[in-house]
């Protein structure tokens, strides 16, 4: 049916959804892993939400300078595969699954581990490190993503998350 | 379908008032719809839109925001401060397309 009308005008600016806060806790840092954390983290900033990222165990791979480049896909363990379990633990396996989920990816149009950092910053996400997980890995500022604002403690993340939605991943 | 009037003329809008046929926007109701959200037009975002009106034209659909810094070349900051909060939404809506599907 057609109907002339007045226009109706989107509501962008809903004051409901003013002040949101999303915080995701990255604690894994497998590839299949980082990814669920950084397209929420990116969704939510493109909707106006203001993001935290907290970075803990093997979630500093994402942040790590060293690994954030080369996160990889183990099948192992992974019924989701739907591939038989005695085959995945094959030498070469995790590299060949991980080739195969960054060409799904890239086919996709979805930006590699770096670049998705820097999307994020440069929409106004921030980026925070677990202290605790940089004492045990003896890991500084230095040696993390050049966007991480600070290595923070668990208290000091469940201050800044206050009012926020929290993820765990 | 919703037909609406705007700019003087008939304009096909969906429900959310987004412009669901291409050849209904030009450049003047460009300025209408960024009224309607609080934004005032500069050459850059005009140069922005029509990134995104070309693309739509070639893609079939609506550029995403990490497209058009990718492809068109707009810093994501800039696109931020350009459509503030929700850029990938304002933008579609002032270019008189569709929401991006994309997630990313």
């Amino acid at each position: 049916m057609t109907t002339t009308m007045q226009a109706p005008v989107p509501t962008f600016d809903d004051p409901d959804t003013e002040g949101r806060k999303l915080a995701i806790i990255c604690s894994k840092g497998s590839l299949d892993m980082a990814y669920p954390g950084l397209v929420m983290a990116n969704a939510a900033l493109s909707e106006g939400v203001e993001v935290h990222m907290f970075f803990t165990f093997w979630g500093f791979d994402i942040i790590n300078k060293k690994t954030l480049g080369h996160l990889k896909f183990s099948p192992v363990g992974n019924p989701a595969t739907h591939m038989p379990p005695s085959l995945m633990g094959l030498p070469g396996m995790t590299s060949f699954a991980t080739h195969m989920m960054k060409k799904q990816l890239q086919g996709l149009d979805i930006p590699e581990v770096p670049e998705f950092l820097d999307l994020i910053t440069a929409a106004g996400g921030h980026l925070w490190a677990c202290r605790m997980s940089a004492d045990m890995m003896h890991l500084d500022e230095d040696d993390l993503h050049d966007d991480v604002e600070a290595i923070i403690s668990a208290a000091d993340f469940v201050e800044l998350s206050a009012g926020a939605q929290v993820l765990f991943i | 379908m919703t037909i609406a009037q705007m700019d003087g003329r008939e304009i096909h809008v969906d429900q959310e008032g987004f412009v669901t046929e291409y050849d209904d926007w030009d450049p003047d109701l460009a300025d209408l719809l960024a009224t309607n959200i609080g934004l005032e037009l500069t050459r850059r975002h005009r140069e922005v839109l029509e990134f995104l009106r070309q693309d739509y034209r070639q893609q079939g659909e609506t550029p995403t925001l990490r497209r058009v810094t990718a492809v068109g070349g707009f810093p994501t900051r800039e696109l931020f401060r350009l459509f503030p909060k929700k850029p990938a939404k304002k933008m579609s809506y002032v270019a008189g397309l569709p929401k991006p599907v994309g997630c990313v």
